[in-house]
């Protein structure tokens, strides 16, 4: 048997046990629509290599052919487990380019239901990553409490998750009473839910092993691979816009911004569970402060559409009305090009606005988050196990609608 | 870093004339620059300026903006890692010379981000480690952000064999 | 000539029997892309219950299943995986195009959405909305399972008629109109806009 021609060389022996696996685009651990192509050694995987675009829709592409008002219909489907987040961060960004700044009613309106949002993101990021990582009752335990938050957006505005709330200029409609009420009710139970989670995931011993040390991410990296929100501040960069340039309403609250050092998947979801503690800390000091007054700019503005009571009952009304719904009479943008950044559940998330002095936008860039982070998804796995991936797709809280757009 | 000492700061290492710096009513901060020597503004930027994190890159299409002298406008978005300030660092690019350096080896988040404006705009970074289309079919042609290329496509979208009943 | 049956049998045809079974265990492939994935799992979660029809067992394996439920937009390079796993499924099998985007491309006309996936696939049953509220994808369970009920063969001979042949409402105008006095499919608008 020594013959030399079935000795292979060495060099093949060590490529036989390398594989390539591909895993997606339809699969359920990516939760959304995105391929990786795996090289594999036994069960460690040596590479990487994202492949997406598996739901690119030309978001921006549109954004150049709807008005401002308009558009919020797409960033409704943008990250679509967080809509609030992104009609807000819309128009946030439309506003700043506008110049408008809007009454303290619709700020804090505006905060309580970014700080919803935020809470409804993590909860379900944090729950998939328990479903993918084998603990299920998590999962159920917090979409149980997103149907409570599903209920409280449909008696603010009608519809479940494709909210499209805001407008240039302030809100669809008022939050009413019921819907305060039920967001107080919301604040009052969550704490009781969230420590139930926790119980079931903090000292879970497959949980904590299948997360613990997978994907470190470390300071440095963090920075240099542009990671913005709960991810960056797991790895330890202290940066949360809410702090930074307080946008909103956000610089009449305590709160505080939730940091870590180890860099993980399991801090990761700690920096999130968190997080969610301190909107509900945010959310009830806004409804206890919330200001009365207007929700919206003044009607002499003409940026948003007057109330429908004045419309039928006063001639001014009537007037605003059709100016700003008809062509060419809408309200003036200035020639510019602005930047303009909240910190959305998932990270920074910007609009780069660029107007022509039209009402429609002339290109409008949306800084994704899900997209940055999942570039760094190669770096983050290499030299894990294949079972690690669902725990850091999970923990990254990739959305392919935001990720491709 | 406040306005005043980063022109300074690049009054010393460029000279005057080459760039420019504005700040609009609201605070936005813009400098641009020239398009040959994006990458050493950039370099410049983050090692002696403190702006080390590259938020985003991007390009806006002037084709059909009124009075644009340039065809496009590519955007680095930059800013400290220490504070939320931002800062736009704009250069313009004109057909054909539509190549600039990448910020890759300055920034390794500046891959996938620089790979979708080659993607969308056509705009292509010399020196970049893996410049692929990342979110349109390899073998799509055309650049879909520009300006002359239609919203709904030119049928690309309906360009695939159907399946019947009888065939699955 | 009389037969006399005991009481606790029941006549049928073989067909019905061979449908009721296959309606009500009718086993998903969530396709869930965007947004309406979102309300799909709403639906598979406690409140809203999908398992009360008999449609909770969620395979991600398309040979496992007999009914594909496409949630969300589906575009250029999603297609053919769409495809791909559409002739997986073993027969019978039906198609539920959950959502505007999947069925007509709903906001999304642009350039690289699909205007609609029954151009490329047989679909049975449309969802609208966008997306969907839970009841309204229970409620298109109920009917598809009466239309299994009432057109379903043991041999699957339905699927061969040549009215499930045609090209559905979004395919008339790009396969029939050269040769039928329907207006020829409007141009592809230019940039407006700008």
């Amino acid at each position: 048997m020594a013959s030399g021609l079935l000795d292979p060389p060495a060099s093949t022996i060590e490529q036989e046990y390398r594989w390539t696996l591909n895993f997606g685009p339809q699969h359920p651990a990516t939760h959304t629509t995105l391929r990786i192509v795996l090289e594999i050694e036994g069960e460690k995987v040596l590479n990487a290599r994202p492949e997406i675009g598996y739901l690119h829709s030309g978001f921006e592409k549109i954004g150049e052919h709807l008005n401002y008002n308009q558009y919020v219909t797409v960033t409704d489907r943008m990250n679509y487990i967080s809509p609030l987040a992104n009609n807000i961060a819309w128009h946030h960004a439309v506003e700043s380019l506008l110049g408008i700044d809007v009454p303290p009613r619709c700020q804090y309106i505006r905060t309580i239901l970014f700080e919803l949002a935020r809470i409804s993101d993590h909860l379900l990021s944090n729950g998939a990553c328990a479903l993918d990582t084998g603990a299920f009752t998590a999962f159920l335990y917090a979409f149980n409490q997103r149907e409570v938050l599903y209920q409280v957006f449909e008696t603010l505005c009608g519809a479940r998750f494709t909210t499209s709330y805001t407008r240039v200029g302030g809100l669809m409609y008022d939050a009413t009473p019921k819907f305060i009420e039920q967001v107080r009710q919301f604040v009052k139970n969550f704490p009781k839910v969230h420590a139930d989670i926790c119980r079931l995931l903090n000292r879970n011993r497959i949980f904590v092993e299948r997360t613990k040390g997978i994907g470190v991410l470390t300071k440095e990296e963090a920075i240099n691979r542009s990671a913005t929100g709960p991810i960056a501040r797991a790895s330890g960069v202290t940066r949360d816009l809410r702090k930074d340039t307080p946008y909103l309403a956000y610089a009449d609250f305590d709160f505080n911004v939730v940091c870590s050092t180890a860099g993980d998947c399991f801090h990761r979801y700690l920096v999130r569970m968190d997080e969610m503690l301190e909107s509900v800390k945010i959310i009830e000091q806004a409804l206890e402060n919330l200001p009365p007054g207007p929700f919206n700019v003044p009607m002499a503005d003409r940026t948003v559409l007057p109330d429908k009571t004045r419309v039928y009952n006063t001639i001014e009304g009537l007037i605003t009305h059709f100016e700003v719904v008809m062509t060419n009479r809408g309200f003036q943008t200035p020639r510019d090009e602005c930047y303009t950044a909240v910190e959305a559940p998932n990270g920074e998330l910007g609009f780069y606005l660029a107007s022509d002095g039209s009402e429609t936008a002339y290109r409008a860039r949306c800084r994704p988050p899900s997209f940055i982070h999942f570039a760094m998804f190669p770096h983050l796995i290499r030299g894990h196990l294949v079972s690690d991936i669902v725990a850091v797709l999970g923990s990254l809280n990739i959305i392919a609608a935001e990720l491709d757009r | 870093m406040d306005p005043q000492a980063l022109q300074t700061a690049l009054k010393a290492r460029f000279g005057e004339v080459a760039w420019q710096y504005s700040e609009s009513p609201r605070g936005q901060r813009r400098l641009v620059v020239p398009a040959g020597q994006l990458e050493s503004y950039l370099s410049f930027l983050k090692t002696q300026c403190g702006f080390d994190l590259l938020i985003d890159v991007t390009c806006v299409d002037y084709l059909h903006y009124r009075g644009a002298r340039d065809r496009f406008g590519l955007v680095y978005i930059l800013g400290p890692s220490t504070s939320g300030e931002r800062l736009v660092v704009r250069c313009y690019l004109n057909e054909p010379d539509l190549t600039v350096r990448s910020a890759v080896p300055l920034w390794e988040g500046a891959n996938w981000l620089e790979r979708e404006v080659y993607d969308m705009f056509g705009i292509v970074f010399e020196g970049h480690p893996d410049l692929r289309r990342v979110l349109m079919p390899e073998e799509f042609a055309g650049f879909p952000l520009r300006k002359d290329y239609p919203l709904r496509g030119r049928g690309e979208r309906h360009n695939f064999e159907r399946i019947t009943r009888n065939q699955s | 000539m009389d037969v006399s049956v005991p009481e606790n049998v029941v006549v049928t045809r073989l067909d019905s029997l061979a449908s009721w079974c296959r309606k009500n265990s009718l086993w998903p492939m969530p396709f869930a892309t965007a947004c309406c994935g979102i309300e799909l799992m709403a639906t598979g979660a406690s409140k809203h219950d999908i398992a009360r029809f008999g449609a909770e067992v969620f395979r991600f394996s398309p040979r496992q299943c007999d009914l594909m439920i496409v949630a969300g937009r589906v575009v250029m390079k999603m297609l053919p995986v769409l495809q791909r796993i559409w002739l997986q499924m073993p027969e019978p099998k039906w198609c539920i195009s959950m959502g505007a985007c999947a069925s007509t491309g709903g906001v999304f006309d642009t350039y690289c959405v699909v205007q609609g996936i029954d151009r490329f696939i047989p679909v049975d049953m449309y969802v609208p909305g966008c997306p969907p509220r839970p009841e309204q994808l229970i409620q298109a369970v109920i009917d598809l399972q009466d239309k299994i009920q009432r057109e379903g063969t043991l041999m699957g001979a339905e699927f061969l008629t040549e009215a499930r042949q045609q090209p559905k409402r979004a395919l008339l105008d790009i396969a029939t109109a050269s040769n039928s006095p329907r207006p020829q499919p409007l141009p592809i608008l230019p940039n407006v806009g700008v």
